[in-house]
């Protein structure tokens, strides 16, 4: 298991898109915000911590599809279905090493675009630690629809169509854990809800894309 | 014939109107779908079963 | 053993040339009741109801919100039964009965959201507003869009039901999920319960709060609507199963000629 993480997160930095796309793009997105909306800070610090939360959500999106389609084209994810490792370990593995390319690395540059959308200072604490807690959520649902749409030739679009919606939960929470700590109000309801989403899909929710990529594998 | 229905008629129409042509254009998509299905599959099958 | 003979003969219609011949004999008293009961719940309801005292003549647009906003959760419930029939059991009417039934749920999600927006216009003085009744039902209508999309998108069919039986387990799950959270997100940013009461109306306090004036021609629209959608699936499986059998012809034919 160990194996194949570190073999995904080598090729994940070989190729270069998988690191620095996500984050580009979740750069690009927080800085096109001020344009769209007006400069005026007090409005930027309402809006930050939603605006941080969409943008790394949008961002985690745009990896997708590259979770699973490369293994598929060069076959080795059928290896990997007759490998003694069970499909649910691989699919597990396959969302912990999309989480450590992409989640993690919008959860560090999180901060430094709070300061850019004039985030207040106690929000920053609340905004790690949702993103942290949210970000393997988007991750473990995204490898389901990457499985989902693995085997299509324009999955793209079709991918982003069904993994919206089943990101509402995860994003309704960790924004609003995101929005209270920022205006100091108290967040345990909202980040215990969150966790809970988090700890669900982790534990369970392998088990569907292990099964659906089995259909796609057939 | 129509009965008064005061200052929000156009509410009151608009939303039957609406909801009349959605039901509408739904049943007579599915009939006209279901036609063209049905003669296409009966020519395949005489085709299958006159080949066969 | 009687439950047991019972329940093969409920086995049976998952025989797709009984499933046929059945549905053909029963479709023409689902469309004539449905028809009828429709017809009579709105004109009795469009032409023969007062106006309610407060909200005035825009009451009457309730004969066709609320049984189209049960059938549109309805729809859910029963391609989630469908799909986990499939799931368990194989029969190719079960998954063919889900996608035939989704497109229905779609328009019936439609009527229901666009009836609200009309109506909320000038009982709340806007057409949307982000009440969490309305938000349920939006993400809703996503999760239809993405289960018909992916039915389009596979071309061997049983993939495609496997696929979609499996996306409408997780989406179910996900979907009650989103109910609580945004019940959760609306409270958390509207203290006021001004919109969460108009919204209320296409609760089950619905019952309780029209009056039987209001509610028996109430009743025969939701009636009716049930026995369209019926009626509706039972025509649109039997397409389905014609298009599915179709295909397995043509394939046929090209392997054998």
């Amino acid at each position: 298991m160990i194996a194949l993480l570190l073999r995904d997160l080598k090729l994940a930095i070989r190729a270069g898109g998988g690191f620095g796309l996500g984050l580009a793009f979740f750069l690009i997105v927080t800085i096109l915000v001020p344009f769209s909306v007006g400069p005026q800070s007090a409005l930027l610090a309402t809006i930050a911590p939603g605006v941080l939360w969409l943008g790394a959500l949008l961002a985690c999106l745009l990896s997708l599809d590259r979770l699973l389609a490369l293994d598929w084209e060069d076959g080795s994810l059928d290896l990997l279905a007759t490998a003694p490792l069970p499909l649910e370990g691989v699919v597990s593995i396959k969302a912990l090493a999309h989480w450590i390319t992409t989640g993690l690395p919008l959860v560090l540059a999180a901060p430094v675009l709070g300061v850019l959308l004039s985030l207040p200072g106690q929000g920053y604490v609340w905004l790690v630690i949702s993103l942290l807690l949210g970000t393997p959520a988007l991750s473990v649902i995204g490898t389901f629809g990457a499985a989902l749409t693995v085997g299509l030739k324009r999955g793209g679009l079709l991918l982003s169509l069904l993994v919206l919606p089943l990101y509402v939960p995860t994003l309704i929470y960790g924004a609003e854990v995101a929005r209270r700590g920022a205006i100091g109000m108290e967040v345990e309801t909202p980040l215990l809800m969150l966790a809970g989403i988090t700890a669900a899909t982790v534990a369970l929710l392998p088990f569907a894309s292990a099964a659906v990529l089995r259909v796609n594998l057939r | 014939m129509i009965p008064d229905l005061g200052k929000y008629a156009d509410t009151v129409l608009s939303a039957y109107a609406v909801s009349i042509l959605l039901l509408i254009g739904l049943v007579v998509f599915s009939l006209l779908r279901g036609r063209k299905v049905r003669t296409q599959m009966e020519q395949v099958e005489q085709r299958v079963t006159r080949n066969g | 053993m009687t439950i047991a003979a019972k329940a093969n003969s409920v086995w049976e219609y998952a025989n797709p040339k009984k499933f046929l011949a059945t549905s053909e004999r029963v479709l023409p008293f689902f469309w004539v009741t449905s028809a009828l009961c429709v017809g009579i719940g709105l004109i009795w309801g469009f032409f023969f109801t007062p106006d309610d005292y407060k909200q005035g003549s825009t009451v009457k647009i309730i004969y066709l919100h609320v049984p189209s906003a049960l059938m549109a959760i309805n729809c859910w419930l029963m391609m989630l039964a469908t799909s986990l029939i499939w799931l368990i059991r194989r029969h190719h009417v079960s998954a063919l009965a889900a996608r035939a039934a989704a497109p229905v749920g779609i328009v019936m999600t439609l009527i229901a959201l666009a009836t609200g927006a009309i109506w909320g216009q000038p009982m709340w003085g806007t057409w949307w507003a982000w009440d969490p009744r309305l938000t349920s039902f939006l993400i809703l209508f996503l999760f239809y869009l993405g289960y018909v999309a992916l039915w389009q998108a596979i071309d061997d069919p049983d993939t495609a039901a496997d696929l979609t039986s499996i996306l409408c387990l997780v989406g179910s799950v996900f979907a009650i999920l989103s109910r609580y959270a945004v019940n959760f997100w609306n409270q958390g940013l509207h203290q006021g319960a001004s919109v969460m009461r108009a919204g209320a109306i296409t609760g089950t306090d619905t019952e309780e709060k029209v009056s039987n004036v209001f509610f028996y021609p109430l009743l025969f629209c939701i009636i009716g609507f049930v026995l369209l959608f019926i009626a509706l699936v039972l025509y649109r499986t039997g397409t389905e199963i014609r298009a599915r059998r179709m295909r397995a012809l043509l394939a046929r034919e090209r392997v054998g000629g």
